[in-house]
């Protein structure tokens, strides 16, 4: 299957991930409204020092330990995506506990979210992806573990 | 084609299923329930009764699960196991036979010989649906609720009816909240966000008689309730392979295959007593994701596969009234402390490897320090001092990272 993945050494560390990720979850037409003056809630994340920065988003793991401890049913895989139903999550933290990349976080209501690679919103294609400026963060066929 | 029984049907159960399934799809598989519910995510009952969830919500899995994956559920007791004709027997009568059986029967309440606790009328304990669903009918806005046990259950109890009740006490012989996780100081920091969010302790002071409203304590004092909690502890329920022969301990003694010392008859989940590798020993670990982890291997290993698991580690994410508190490991070894107003975070080393945190407040990609724990990196192949106050993947080399966001993991 296709996952999102990243080369550090492209990356630019200029966060236009998170914002184009936050635009395309939001459910707005407009970019400037969906996102100015307002904290954002990406689904990916940019980490890094002054010297080394990337971009850390759900790696779609082959045996995904968040999907066997969420304490409530709400994480799942279907077609090799790991997915979250947020109307189930009550925010106990769980995933984050167990989750070794650190690719989950609380969205603005304190359930949690996820990167499910823009295929459940209007993208179709993850949208960290087609705005990287740099080519650092593509989405394409890597091995073969689904 | 292969015949499974699976005694109980909680989040052990759901792993074993999904762990036969994964390899075996033609065996027979019968679950026997004791709870008249399918299962349902069980620490959930907390924030059913806070409100941020609902009874439909509370499914663990999806409504056809049963039928997916091919099961029968039955809602009956296992009353016992006969390991040499390999049936299990059943309250409501008969005997199922079985190839391989997996008990993932859970716990019960620890309820001490309380003097007086028959004059009680509005008593409860706090493990099950039908428990919360039972405690929500006695919920009232002047009702005042006297907890005992300031343990996972009592407190996220507390939580879950504040806003529902007039007032709430937590008593509990241990001289700090979170005993069995929480070391003095974080205890306290997390005991006092409790008390600002207005729950009452008496802690090193616990309930011993009680007589109809009024509880009076170790140290002489009355408490006045209208509904009384019951948290002390819990028991492992290992009768069922301890009086077929097999070896039980505080919980049913498995191996990394979660086979007990019976042929064919496998444990997991709260009822067992598998390999804790934070301490290098045996030990119930009586949580959820442990639950799913060990039943998904022993279902693995019934359906005549190989898998192990041996890396299981205790780790808790537990909230209160929007303040986070997750735990892993052992707190074994030089303990090193990031603290500030809003939090803790301390960090257990030895032998030069992370042995064990507790951290309040702070709890960003907390999973970064958990699977240091549990791979047992060596920390001289990381650069931890970097990550104490924010955990990163920062720390791990270059090679390490491209693997890890360059490649299928």
């Amino acid at each position: 299957m296709k996952r999102v993945y990243v080369n550090e050494e492209w990356c630019l560390g200029c966060h236009l991930c998170e914002y184009n990720c936050a635009f395309a979850n939001s459910g707005l037409s407009d970019m400037a409204f969906a996102l100015k003056d307002k904290k954002i809630f990406p689904r990916i994340h940019v980490e890094g020092d002054d010297k080394i920065t990337f971009a850390v988003s759900c790696r779609h793991c082959t045996d995904p330990l968040c999907v066997k401890s969420c304490i409530a049913g709400a994480i799942s895989k279907k077609d090799g995506v790991v997915r979250i139903d947020r109307t189930k999550c009550v925010g106990c933290l769980t995933c984050v506990l167990v989750c070794p990349y650190g690719a989950l976080a609380p969205g603005e209501n304190g359930t949690m979210q996820k990167c499910e690679l823009c295929l459940e919103n209007a993208c179709g294609a993850p949208a960290c992806v087609t705005g990287c400026p740099n080519k650092a963060i593509v989405y394409e066929e890597r091995g073969d573990g689904e | 084609m292969k015949r499974y029984v699976i005694v109980g049907n909680g989040t052990a159960a759901v792993g074993c299923i999904e762990g036969i399934r994964s390899s075996d799809t033609d065996g027979e598989i019968t679950v026997i329930s004791e709870e008249k519910h399918p299962v349902y995510g069980r620490p959930l009952i907390s924030y059913y009764l806070e409100g941020k969830t609902t009874l439909d919500k509370m499914n663990y899995r999806p409504a056809d699960f049963y039928e997916k994956t091919g099961c029968r559920v039955i809602f009956d007791r296992a009353v016992s196991v006969d390991p040499e004709k390999k049936t299990v027997a059943l309250a409501g009568g008969g005997a199922l036979p079985y190839d391989a059986l997996c008990v993932a029967a859970g716990s019960r309440p620890f309820v001490p010989p309380f003097e007086g606790l028959d004059t009680v009328e509005k008593k409860f304990s706090f493990m099950t649906l039908d428990d919360a669903l039972a405690l929500e009918k006695e919920l009232d806005r002047d009702a005042r609720v006297l907890i005992v046990g300031a343990g996972l259950i009592g407190l996220k109890c507390a939580e879950g009816i504040k806003e529902r009740v007039g007032r709430i006490t937590v008593c509990d012989l241990a001289d700090r909240v979170l005993s069995s996780i929480l070391d003095t100081d974080c205890a306290a920091f997390v005991q006092k966000h409790l008390e600002e969010n207005g729950i009452g302790f008496l802690l090193g002071d616990t309930a011993v008689r009680f007589d109809r409203n009024t509880a009076t304590m170790k140290s002489g004092k009355t408490v006045e309730f209208d509904v009384l909690v019951l948290a002390v502890g819990v028991r492992a329920n290992t009768d069922l392979v301890k009086n077929a022969g097999g070896t039980v301990n505080r919980g049913i003694v498995v191996d990394g295959k979660m086979q007990t010392s019976v042929p064919g008859v496998y444990a997991a989940g709260d009822c067992a007593e598998g390999y804790d590798a934070s301490i290098g020993l045996n030990r119930v670990i009586a949580i959820l994701p442990n639950a799913y982890l060990q039943g998904h291997a022993a279902g693995v290993n019934m359906a005549g596969g190989e898998a192990s698991y041996a890396n299981a580690i205790p780790m808790n994410s537990i909230g209160f009234f929007g303040l986070h508190v997750m735990t892993a490991g052992a707190y074994d070894g030089e303990m090193t402390e990031e603290k500030n107003e809003n939090g803790i975070k301390r960090f257990f080393t030895k032998d030069g490897l992370l042995r064990g945190y507790i951290l309040i407040g702070e709890t960003e990609r907390a999973g970064i320090y958990t699977s240091l724990i549990r791979e047992k990196t060596p920390l001289d192949t990381v650069d931890f001092d970097l990550t104490k106050k924010v955990a990163s993947n920062l720390i791990f080399s270059r090679e390490n990272r491209r693997k890890k966001f360059g490649g299928v993991v």
